[in-house]
């Protein structure tokens, strides 16, 4: 087996990802289990993403964590562990090279990131409020009795905008049950919700400044009502991908390799 | 090895010590005693020999102590709401008579000991020692404490004298910020925070003392005008004429200038401690300014105040000279802490900032207290210029200044909960920081005194992030 394989573990409060790098530049292999940070979660995700490579742990030349739980596995697992801020960063500018701007959405946390050479140099990220986190999200599924991945489609079926203006996400939930109970269209509530999230993820974006190219990434950027109201709010085009909830562990497994090849 | 504490520090703790010794005495006697705002001229309480306590500080000391979510929760009872500044509600539940004492057992009088207190106890080796009857570590019985709970010193100035009103007055809390005298009298002064005069006339009512108040409204230009320094000037005029029919006695010219005198000495003498955290290394920490705020506040018109900072300008040029410094970590990294520090968890503030090697170079008191002048009307301009009631440019230039000076490579954020108009402004100021100085700034959430609003685990990320992000930023500006 020939080249450099590293691996980056991104322990999140609500999934746990991997991702095997090789050589810097190929992903080989990912791993996704829906519990995070204090659970089983990273080690079961650990153990798939070696199952999916066909890998032993000891063919990684080096393991970065990352994430809410990164520091639990500094002993015996990683190499060295970094903030989930600069893997996002890395993340991004890995599958965007023209990125400036990130913003993140996560299980508990929202980040916006500024982007300089494919390095974070600011950011800033959400008080403890959970509102306008993936978590936010899950709660408002769990009223609407939706599954938060249909959220998207659900919310471009709206015909009307109905207005979520509560920022905290208890009373949000208040807001949205009596909505429900006025006999409020859900596809409205949801398209209200998504653009409840975006407006107070503008805000905070709007203190660091926006300079394009913006990729969004997280678990929230699979839904496309946020995306689109993400876009519209903030008046520029968003990119997201396909690997979105895989960025964070993305950008761990390549500076995991930055480190194994300083190590050279 | 116990760590060594210079004169110039064993100095400064004297001088509050004294502070707070100087008015349990005068109450004892007696006499009058007052508590005021941070940034009220003292120097006129001074020139009528008035001891004088100050509830800002208090409520730092009580809340470092771990006292501050039992004091917060008492005010919330009385009915304050949470979102009162927390320094204000310990305070408003001590004017109410709330005090945090040790529980004791009624019968023998012995304090019932906290077993979830105290350090673990070692062996030779340093091992931990476990209870075989419990399977826990053997704790050390020299540091357990007793068990807490609120009393109220009106309930126990109501009951009969005797050995059980004693006992009880005895449990009250030893720390010197639970001793403090009630107010016979209150000054506020409102450039320091606007939130201080709904405070003050709180205490005022509640107490049944006279509230002395000297009003500073907001000021939007950087420049004070002359109108300004007039209202503030026939505010001073009026509050010695107050003072005057408080203690029935005359203003002391010759006691006010030389109160102005010590006030101008301890400025100077505090700026230059100050500006010695401009050195790479600094000799000290950032932090270490927060402890001596307590002097810069409390006992500015000191003579003994000016002495002590003096010493203490000698002792770090020492220990420039020598090459050391007093920063328990190796500097890799210099900041400038924005805002007060969380109180009830300084060891989880400063265990990232450890960790990654990061010194506290730069806080804004440092030009918030050390203004200098000449004569009454200067006073009153220099009075004019606190934290909260300067405009964001002023306040911007401050820090700028001495992010340059102090040669930082970040800013960190406090946004507290407790101060909405300090906070309220960061966001902006956070974005000018980076255009103008090419510095990356994090914040993070937190209280000065509520311990229930700051989460450690989201502090260390936001901290972490910063780091990242300083050492992508010298790397590029390297490159």
């Amino acid at each position: 087996m020939s080249g450099i394989y590293t691996l980056g573990i991104d322990v999140g409060s609500t999934a746990s990802k991997c991702i095997i790098l090789k050589d810097g530049q190929e992903i080989v292999a990912k791993s996704l289990i829906d519990v995070g940070a204090g659970t089983s979660g990273p080690q079961r995700a650990i153990e798939a993403v070696l199952e999916n490579a066909g890998m032993k742990k000891e063919d990684m030349t080096y393991t970065l964590a990352t994430g809410y739980g990164r520091t639990s596995l500094m002993e015996g697992v990683a190499d060295k562990q970094m903030s989930e801020l600069s893997c996002h960063a890395k993340g991004a500018a890995f599958l965007f090279p023209n990125v400036h701007t990130v913003i993140d959405i996560g299980g508990q946390d929202v980040k916006v990131l500024h982007i300089d050479n494919g390095a974070m140099t600011n950011f800033q990220m959400n008080d403890k409020c959970a509102a306008g986190t993936g978590r936010f999200l899950d709660v408002m599924a769990r009223v609407l009795e939706v599954k938060v991945e249909d959220l998207g489609r659900l919310g471009a079926m709206s015909t009307k905008k109905v207005g979520i203006s509560s920022t905290c996400t208890v009373f949000a939930e208040s807001e949205v049950i009596s909505q429900l109970a006025m006999g409020t269209d859900k596809c409205d509530i949801i398209d209200g919700i998504h653009r409840s999230v975006a407006h107070r993820v503008t805000g905070l974006a709007h203190r660091i400044g926006i300079v394009p190219d913006v990729v969004m990434t997280g678990g929230v950027a699979q839904n496309s009502g946020v995306v689109n109201a993400l876009q519209e709010e903030l008046g520029c085009p968003i990119k997201t991908s396909p690997l979105t909830q895989y960025n964070g562990a993305l950008g761990a497994a390549v500076m995991a390799w930055q480190a194994a090849s300083r190590r050279k | 090895m116990a760590k060594q504490v210079s004169p110039g520090v064993l100095a400064l703790r004297k001088v509050v010590d004294d502070v707070h010794k100087d008015a349990r005495e005068a109450k004892a006697r007696g006499e009058l005693v007052g508590w005021s705002s941070s940034k009220f001229p003292c120097e006129l309480a001074a020139a009528f020999d008035l001891n004088v306590m100050y509830p800002e500080n208090q409520a730092a000391g009580i809340a470092a102590n771990r006292y501050g979510e039992m004091m917060c929760q008492a005010a919330e009872d009385l009915g304050y709401d949470n979102d009162i500044c927390g320094y204000a509600r310990i305070s408003l539940a001590y004017a109410k008579g709330v005090r945090v004492s040790r529980k004791y057992d009624k019968e023998t009088g012995e304090y019932i000991i906290d077993p979830s207190t105290g350090k673990p106890l070692k062996d030779a080796d340093g091992n931990v020692i476990i209870d075989e009857a419990t399977g826990k570590p053997k704790k050390d019985p020299k540091t357990q404490t007793p068990y807490l709970e609120l009393d109220n010193l009106y309930d126990i100035m109501a009951m009969p004298d005797g050995p059980e009103k004693d006992r009880r007055m005895e449990a009250i809390s030893p720390i010197r910020q639970m001793r403090i005298p009630q107010p016979d009298f209150v000054l506020c002064c409102n450039n320091i925070c606007n939130c201080m005069t709904k405070w003050y006339e709180n205490i005022a009512r509640m107490c049944n003392v006279p509230l002395i108040m000297v009003d500073i409204p907001y000021n939007n230009t950087v420049e004070v005008h002359d109108e300004n320094v007039k209202y503030v000037r026939a505010q001073f005029d009026k509050a010695i004429k107050q003072l005057e029919e408080l203690t029935g006695k005359k203003f002391d010219e010759k006691k006010f200038e030389k109160a102005c005198a010590n006030a101008n000495r301890t400025a100077k003498a505090w700026l230059k401690v100050c500006d010695y955290l401009q050195y790479k290394p600094a000799p000290y920490s950032g932090f270490d300014l927060f402890n001596h705020m307590a002097d810069v506040v409390t006992a500015r018109a000191r003579v003994e105040a000016a002495e002590a900072f003096e010493q203490l300008a000698v002792d770090l040029e020492e220990t420039i000279q020598k090459g050391e410094t007093t920063t328990p970590f190796p500097e890799k990294y210099r900041v400038m802490f924005e805002g007060i520090p969380c109180w009830p968890k300084l060891p989880a503030l400063f265990k990232p900032l450890k960790a990654n090697g990061v010194n506290v170079t730069a806080v804004v008191y440092a030009p918030a207290f050390g203004f200098v002048y000449n004569n009454m009307d200067e006073m009153a301009r220099a009075y004019y210029k606190a934290p909260n009631s300067v405009c964001i440019e002023q306040g911007v230039d401050w820090r700028e200044g001495i992010c340059r000076d102090n040669k930082v490579d970040g800013v960190l954020v406090h946004y507290n909960r407790s101060c909405k108009p300090w906070s309220g402004y960061m966001a902006e100021m956070q974005r000018r920081f980076t255009a103008d100085l090419g510095i990356p700034c994090a914040g993070f959430d937190g209280d000065q005194a509520d311990p229930r609003n700051f989460n450690a685990a989201q502090y260390e990320t936001r901290v972490q992030g910063l780091v990242e992000a300083m050492e992508a930023n010298i790397q590029a500006k390297e490159a």
